[in-house]
């Protein structure tokens, strides 16, 4: 426990408080991505509102792939993933550890910036409630999901472009049911149900994501 | 058996076989150093004595059990030091060793932490980003490891690389004493070891076509 916390987790917080540019530029991408939909498409009211949850939801996945190698790719080319590795720390929970510093310091930055990507793109307040909480559930299951291509690519040259190929197909069943919670939201519908599934889809994840990425990681040091 | 005993090892890297059949045992009190020209396979070796890497086929023992049913007591006696420092150029020196200490689940004191660096040359410099050290000190902390942890087996990947005379000389006086005490050393190097390493045994990998 001790070795997990002190180890993994206060190690990579403090890597990314080193590293405070690279965190800000994928939540400045998105940013930008966000505000040139109006600009594109037209500052309607209406027109925002029916596009905004995907908006922000297609350019978090966006953002996120960038910043997504910084999971595992420094570890893996400076040596500390090998003696991680060797430390005799159970190797998923390791990961799992380091999955979770990543969305605290990806993720959450997003969640709070989430208010003003709403007010943007013209949501109503029962339109962001439900964009939050697909947020909340979902942005853990990109990370832990991500964490796993990240795992497999790491070991390649140039993997930042396949990460992305290999990942935004497996991240469309999250869109479609964060924006139709979203959509539901908008016309006073329960959206229980597609939360219910992208809950479910994180639960899945947390119980066998580890143990993936893991054994990702093992291949790529083969 | 105990100590660390390959076991009919084949390694194929690129459809090429490095070493196949290839058994040995590594005792504890013994300095082996691993000779063979680049691309041999002696890195290939010794990450798959380590368990990092898995071999086409054969295995590795440990006290008589395969490596992965023993691996958590393995791991609390190996010291592994590859290519890679295993250095995150932006943390410290003392941070490196701190969390890397934190993940091998030890307690170290920092008046030992510090006086292992003093050993090391590195003094002065503990604070600086590791990335910002020349190449022969970012060795330096790397080594550290070998004072700071208690363990057997030592399987060591060029540790000469970038040291300085003094820094040969240091290391070689440390593998004497750890092999006296009981401990067992596997190590590549291109340059020759000196008398003050003490009584070593040579084993030659041939480059294989």
């Amino acid at each position: 426990m001790n070795a997990l916390l002190n180890g993994v987790f206060k190690r990579d917080l403090a890597l990314a408080y080193r590293q405070k540019s690279e965190l800000v530029q994928p939540l400045m991408f998105l940013l930008m991505v966000v505000t040139l939909f109006p600009l594109g498409i037209g500052p309607g009211p209406e027109t925002l509102q029916r596009i905004g949850p995907g908006v922000i939801w297609i350019a978090a996945i966006l953002s996120s792939l960038l910043g997504m190698e910084r999971l595992f790719r420094e570890d893996f080319l400076d040596g500390s993933l090998e003696q991680m590795m060797l430390s005799g720390i159970p190797l998923f929970l390791a990961v799992g550890v380091k999955v979770l510093c990543h969305w605290l310091v990806s993720f959450v930055p997003l969640l709070l910036m989430s208010p003003l990507l709403a007010m943007f793109l013209n949501l109503t307040f029962d339109m962001y409630v439900a964009l939050v909480a697909t947020l909340l559930l979902g942005t853990p299951l990109l990370s832990l999901v991500g964490a796993i291509a990240v795992g497999l690519t790491v070991g390649l040259q140039r993997g930042g472009l396949l990460l992305a190929l290999l990942l935004i197909p497996v991240f469309i069943p999250l869109l479609i049911f964060a924006t139709s919670a979203v959509d539901s939201a908008a016309l006073q519908l329960p959206y229980r149900a597609q939360l219910a599934i992208i809950g479910a889809m994180l639960m899945l994840a947390l119980a066998t994501a580890p143990f993936a990425i893991g054994y990702s990681l093992k291949v790529s040091q083969n | 058996m105990s100590g660390l005993v390959a076991d009919n090892l084949t390694c194929i890297k690129q459809d090429r076989v490095l070493f196949d059949q290839l058994s040995f045992s590594l005792l504890p009190g013994e300095l082996v150093y691993l000779r063979g020209p680049n691309g041999a396979g002696k890195t290939s070796l010794l990450r798959i004595l380590t368990g990092l890497s898995q071999p086409e086929s054969g295995q590795v023992l440990f006290h008589s059990e395969p490596l992965n049913s023993v691996y958590r007591d393995y791991s609390t006696q190996l010291v592994y030091l590859g290519h890679k420092a295993g250095l995150n150029g932006g943390l410290t020196a003392l941070e490196n060793l701190t969390f890397w200490l934190a993940q091998s689940q030890l307690l170290v004191s920092t008046s030992r932490l510090y006086e292992v660096l003093e050993l090391l040359g590195l003094v002065g410099l503990e604070d600086v980003a590791v990335r910002y050290l020349s190449a022969g000190q970012q060795r330096r902390v790397a080594l550290a490891r070998l004072w700071l942890k208690p363990s057997v087996y030592w399987l060591l990947d060029e540790p000469f690389t970038a040291l300085d005379t003094s820094g040969i000389a240091l290391l070689e006086d440390t593998f004497n004493n750890h092999v006296r005490n009981g401990g067992a050393i596997m190590c590549t190097s291109h340059q020759p070891l000196s008398e003050r390493a003490g009584p070593l045994r040579c084993m030659d990998l041939e480059y294989r076509f």
